[in-house]
């Protein structure tokens, strides 16, 4: 496997920072009500995180090891207040939705981990790539999770989608009807416990099949050749 | 020893200096994205707040500039916190006054409201800006959740009369939500509060000179 494949399929999958590393569950637990403002957030994290990989691998051969951690906390700082206004003047609604979540990426320590693990000792393309991989990986975990909570806490999907996508959308949500009123534990803080928890077992079932299906690949050939022979 | 100690003051400076320039550049990026966000974002704050007061009061009858005809007033009967008082005129007459924003305790923490009276002591309407009551319980008071709000609009003091602005459980004629009722009655209470002080001071309200200095982002 590829240095390149092995990056994505680590931020996504092997390694995800949610589902694995279990980092930046703050505003994952908080903010995870809606699918569409587990993206948001999702997405505003990953600009960070790309942005502030690049920057740490630009400048990791110049920094000196002892402030190299101020250093990625001020590089992480600026660049989330610069996505936190650019937030406010392009996606106004979305920003007051999130709110206090946007400044608080600084304190996700899923960024200055890979700052630190990666971005400090690859080159630029990598530690751009590993940014994106580690962000989209913690994205999708944040919109599954809130994909989930919408559904059993409010009965709809994309509800909001027109904050994000523009006006045009308003229209796209799902909805499970009217007489659907909700369970209410799903929008509530406990909910993104228990979702959270179903998710991560989730994946443990799946790498479980499928080191499974893996076992019993390398196993047959091994098993049908004295059949043949 | 000495060349040691020079060694380190030396190591010292320069790690000063490279934290010291990281600062400098992280507060230009901030600065330049700033300067940059700043003016959109003042308008992004008003185009949301006139749209919240043209739901109160229709935009055509408006004929001044309401974010400049503003007055700040502070009375605990009226609210826990400083109210905006923004006054629509029309063609020079008093329209309506929208009190923003009017705050009072909930349930789980301060609740502000926009309140529209309009000149002749009947409501424009209510709106919630902010809260944090209960998601699910509590929240239905936010025009998202449920159209409880909508019910304040085409009231007045004598409509109902004074002692039934209550929740119903308290013998009023304002549904209260099953599970949460301190909420719909605080935010009763909230706009009864703001109906009084509106009949004793409007017509000071109306006169009071503006403030030469409007907020330029006004909450909404």
């Amino acid at each position: 496997m590829s240095d390149y494949r092995k990056i994505i399929t680590d931020g996504l999958w092997t390694n995800n920072q949610a589902l694995v590393a279990l980092l930046g569950l703050c505003p994952l637990l908080a903010v995870s009500s809606t699918l569409v403002n587990g993206l948001g957030l999702g997405l505003a994290t990953t600009a960070v995180l790309v942005a502030s990989n690049v920057t740490v691998s630009i400048i990791r051969n110049w920094v000196r090891q002892e402030v190299r951690l101020p250093v990625f906390v001020l590089v992480i700082a600026s660049f989330v207040t610069a996505v936190e206004l650019a937030m406010n003047a392009w996606f106004h609604d979305l920003y007051k939705i999130l709110g206090i979540f946007i400044p608080l990426i600084v304190t996700n320590c899923t960024i200055v981990g890979r700052a630190e693990a990666f971005a400090s000792r690859n080159p630029v393309p990598a530690a751009a790539l590993d940014g994106l991989a580690m962000g989209l990986g913690s994205t999708s975990v944040l919109a599954v999770l809130g994909g989930m909570r919408e559904l059993v806490g409010q009965g709809t999907l994309f509800s909001g989608a027109h904050l994000m996508f523009g006006e045009s959308f308003r229209g796209f949500v799902f909805s499970l009807g009217s007489d659907y009123h909700g369970l209410i534990l799903a929008i509530l803080p406990p909910g993104a416990f228990f979702g959270l928890g179903l998710l991560i077992a989730l994946k443990y079932l799946i790498d479980k099949r499928m080191e499974a299906r893996r076992a019993r690949a390398e196993a047959e050939p091994a098993a049908m050749a004295p059949a043949q022979g | 020893m000495d060349e040691q100690r020079r060694q380190m003051l030396r190591e010292i400076l320069l790690s000063a200096a490279v934290l010291g320039v990281f600062g400098i550049l992280g507060a230009a990026l901030v600065a330049f994205t700033w300067s940059a966000t700043a003016d959109r974002i003042a308008f992004n704050e008003r185009q949301m707040f006139l749209r919240n007061v043209y739901k109160l009061v229709p935009k055509q009858e408006i004929t001044n500039n309401l974010l400049k005809d503003v007055i700040t007033v502070r009375d605990p009967a009226l609210s826990t916190a400083p109210v905006k008082v923004y006054r629509a005129r029309h063609q020079g007459k008093p329209l309506a006054l929208i009190f923003s924003p009017v705050q009072h305790p909930g349930y789980a923490g301060p609740i502000r409201l926009m309140v529209a009276i309009r000149a002749d002591g009947v409501l424009g309407g209510v709106r919630v800006l902010a809260h944090s009551e209960t998601p699910g319980l509590g929240d239905r008071i936010d025009e998202r959740k449920s159209d409880w709000i909508l019910g304040f609009s085409g009231k007045s003091l004598g409509n109902p009369p004074l002692e039934k602005w209550k929740v119903k459980k308290d013998g009023g004629v304002f549904d209260q939500f099953t599970g949460a009722t301190i909420t719909p009655r605080r935010v009763v209470a909230a706009v009864t509060a703001t109906l009084l002080y509106f009949k004793k001071t409007h017509r000071r309200l109306f006169e009071a000179p503006a403030e030469t200095n409007p907020p330029n982002a006004p909450e909404h």
